[in-house]
């Protein structure tokens, strides 16, 4: 036995584990906490298994992003009443039934794999040459599945706004709820005038990148995404309303320009989304860029919620 | 084995209408979104027309010329990149929805209506980007020709679904539109898994491809499994109905038109590429008598549970529940001796029903939130003298009513009609007695609504507000579209069979 693969049944037992404890925790809190956790050591997982942009994804999303829109909820959940319902016995004896059947559907299907698995991945590196790019998942991202991504953005931006359609009438167009905790001279503060030009660094490097190497667009914003929020928490910069129009810019810049390069693509190319010879590399990288800034807006926005008090003036 | 028509080959003429149908909802979604709510409205009432002009060229074009059309995006054919296909189930779909669609954006001028120079409001800005949403994610449903295409467009339709549900922010709709995102987002979960499965059996998600490499192994089963139990739950097909009554019943009313007529529909048409066209061959006999049972078990508890509402909405809810149950009837009426899923009178019948049943639900829904606006309430006890204070209301209620029970000549009879046949002619009796007795509970609970709004009040109405007169037309309008849908017996039929492999190929006109 090699000491990675001691390595992985460790991180194996360590997932399952947390797993185990996250579902099993009484605390709403504590269940996050695990979330977390176990978001992080799948992403260990990922970098194990070679699949470094999905680890990326995980520990920037799975992990950090939705851990923190789930911390949020806790806490809003504390301040509510009532924060101690616990789903009735019948709810929880069917998802630990439907969660049982659908694990064991992926066991059988996964015990059972076809004699040659077969894999696009040999079609996808011949054909990435003439695009310019070195990354296949930015390959399949922007080029061959450019329409997927496209409409995924669209998504981002539909949930955006149902977390908007939220607040209550007086206040739409105002400020969104984040708690701020202004205290001068506290670590928060410190930290928040630290890490951000870190970070901005961090965010365009992935962003450039993900052209090559791993990284890409979603874990650049999500970077991004954090730096705004710190120094926003901090009480460094003031939440912006979300009736700014340089706010709903940002938020479609990406999906706009994608889908302007897009059609002109049926004009200087051959197809919707095709991308003129010699060009692909510059366009989307132009593309890369501008979805960054609408994905670190959008998930900022996301984690800062509905509005909540008016714009003073 | 698939005809030479469905080969992805390449981009047909025309094709780029079908791009043109995605990029334009798109487009008004990213545009509403950045002008903001005073614009929203106005960008909606010129793309949504031009949406439903733009589905009845791709419905003639597929008609006159009897081939799909198809575009290669990207210039990538599968399976490395994407194809957008419109045979005869699309373009078919893709017109009753944009009727629909059109509809609604008349009957919702009236509560989401903007003024020149007023402000953003919440609610107005919400519903039209929301509506563009929906109108771009079911041409997707109906022109992707990949599995995960399809995923992202039942991501796009759930997140344009799930806000119209607590669109008024009342306490109870807000926890209705919690549930419905919980079963949603189970049923999304479950479909990417399954096409994550496929991809990893069969390097391709490309529905054409697929289908001629799909074999009958474990994976494949699972797969297909976990996917059709998350486009059931998505598809509130009894038992994962449970989201569906709360939230219908409760959004407002021209959000409930296009939840219960639209939308469902999509998760639906996903069931029916996925065992009509990527493995028609592995349903079997026991999976197609399983749907049907599911569907004939919605149609009798859907049935009883309307005859036993109190309140209107709520039961033209549970109706949907019903009238869903009809759509899987014809699993095990396609099911031809060889064991696969042929597209003949059942597959017409069904998807014939589910138009039918969208243009009279579409009108039942808009006709009771005209009812509530003017009574103050949607007590089916106390509607007396409604139908003299609505006359064109009520007329359009009944007639969607009509439609539901299968009288003809509407929609619904032809749908009936096509699968009771197939009933008879595969032997299998037990679904004619299935719909006899759905259409005699149908006829029921609208007799119960009907003869109480019918019924002299028994003291001086007082009516809330007067409802403008066009919103009276538009419920009137859709009404009479699905009464006079069984004509279509007499012409474009059977365009819903252009592009199927294993149809009999009409040649050009």
């Amino acid at each position: 036995m090699t000491i990675l693969s001691v390595f992985d049944i460790g991180l194996v037992v360590l997932l399952l584990g947390i797993g185990a404890s996250t579902i099993a925790a009484r605390e709403a809190f504590a269940a996050v906490i695990g979330f977390v956790v176990y978001g992080l050591l799948l992403s260990i997982a990922w970098v194990r298994l070679s699949a470094v942009d999905v680890a990326l994804t995980e520990a920037a999303i799975g992990g950090g992003m939705t851990g923190m829109l789930m911390l949020g909820a806790v806490a809003r959940l504390r301040v509510a009443k009532g924060s101690d319902t616990r789903a009735s016995l019948p709810a929880r004896v069917a998802a630990g039934v439907l969660s049982a059947i659908v694990a064991a559907g992926l066991a059988i299907a996964i015990l059972s794999p076809p004699e040659a698995i077969p894999t696009l991945a040999p079609m996808v590196m011949e054909n990435l040459a003439q695009s310019g790019l070195g990354n296949p998942v930015a390959g399949v991202l922007f080029v061959y599945r450019a329409l997927d991504t496209l409409l995924e953005k669209v998504v981002l931006i539909l949930a955006l706004l149902g977390v908007w359609s939220l607040a209550p009438d007086n206040v739409w167009g105002g400020i969104p709820g984040l708690r701020v905790y202004a205290r001068p001279d506290s670590t928060l503060t410190f930290l928040a005038q630290l890490l951000p030009p870190v970070g901005i660094v961090v965010a365009i490097y992935m962003c450039w990148v993900g052209a090559k190497e791993p990284g890409g667009a979603f874990q650049g914003g999500t970077v991004l995404a954090a730096m705004w929020l710190l120094v926003m928490i901090a009480g460094l910069t003031s939440v912006p309303s979300i009736s700014q129009t340089w706010l709903r810019v940002l938020v479609v810049v990406g999906p706009v320009i994608f889908l302007a390069i897009g059609l002109a693509g049926m004009v200087l190319a051959n197809a919707f989304l095709a991308y003129p010879s010699g060009y692909a590399k510059p366009l989307i990288v132009a593309v890369e860029v501008a979805l960054t800034l609408s994905i670190g807006v959008a998930l900022g926005l996301l984690a800062a919620g509905p509005p909540e008090r008016v714009q003073q003036q | 084995m698939p005809d030479a028509n469905v080969l992805p080959d390449a981009t047909t003429t025309d094709g780029a209408l079908l791009v043109l149908a995605i990029v334009l909802p798109a487009a008004g979604v990213l545009l509403s979104f950045v002008l903001g709510g005073r614009y929203a409205e106005r960008i909606a009432s010129v793309l949504l027309p031009s949406g439903l002009f733009l589905a009845t060229i791709i419905f003639a074009d597929v008609w006159q010329s009897g081939h799909p059309l198809i575009y290669i995006v990207g210039d990538w054919k599968p399976p490395l990149g994407i194809a957008l296909r419109a045979d005869g189930l699309s373009a078919a779909m893709m017109v009753a929805m944009a009727i629909v669609i059109c509809a609604v954006a008349i009957f919702a001028h009236a509560d989401f209506g903007t003024r020149p120079g007023s402000v953003e409001a919440r609610a107005p800005f919400a519903f039209w980007i929301l509506l563009m949403a929906i109108w771009g994610a079911m041409n997707m449903v109906f022109l992707g020709g990949d599995l995960f295409t399809l995923y992202v467009a039942i991501e796009l339709l759930t997140f344009a679904a799930v806000p119209l549900v607590c669109l008024d922010g009342r306490a109870e709709t807000l926890q209705a539109a919690l549930r419905y995102l919980l079963f949603a987002l189970l049923g999304s979960i479950l479909y990417l898994v399954g096409t994550a499965l496929l991809y990893g059996s069969y390097a391709t998600l490309d529905i054409v491809l697929l289908s001629r490499q799909v074999r009958m192994e474990p994976a494949t089963l699972v797969a297909a499994t976990l996917m059709t139990i998350g486009l059931f739950a998505k598809t509130a097909l009894f038992p994962l109905h449970l989201w569906l009554p709360p939230a219908h019943a409760g959004a407002p009313a021209a959000a409930s038109a296009v939840l219960s007529a639209v939308v469902v529909k999509g998760s639906f048409f996903i069931v029916v590429r996925l065992w009509f066209d990527v493995m028609p061959g592995m349903l079997g006999a026991a999976g197609a008598q399983l749907f049907g049972a599911l569907g004939a078990a919605a149609i009798v508890f859907g049935s009883v549970v309307a005859l036993q509402q109190q309140r209107l909405k709520l039961l033209i809810a549970y109706s949907t529940v019903a009238q869903i149950g009809y759509l899987f009837l014809m699993f095990p009426l396609a099911l031809d001796t060889a064991a696969q899923l042929q597209g003949g009178g059942a597959l017409t019948g069904g998807m014939l029903q589910a138009i039918s049943h969208a243009t009279a639900k579409a009108a039942m829904f808009m006709a009771a939130g005209l009812i509530y606006a003017t009574l103050g309430h949607d007590r089916i006890a106390e509607l007396g003298g409604a139908a003299r204070a609505l006359p064109m209301t009520i007329f359009a209620f009944a007639l969607g009513g009509v439609s539901l029970i299968g009288l003809p000549p509407s929609g619904g009879f032809l749908a009936k009609w096509l699968l009771l046949e197939a009933a008879v002619a595969t032997g299998q009796w037990w679904w004619a007695i299935v719909m006899l007795a759905g259409g005699l509970f149908t006829s029921g609970y609208m007799f119960i609504v009907l003869s109480s709004a019918v019924a002299p009040s028994s003291e001086p109405l007082k009516l809330r507000v007067a409802v403008p007169r066009y919103q009276e037309a538009a419920a009137l309008a859709l009404a009479l579209t699905s009464l006079l849908l069984g004509l279509v017996a007499l012409g474009p039929v059977d365009i819903l069979l252009v592009g199927r492999p294993d149809s009999m190929m009409v040649g050009p006109r």
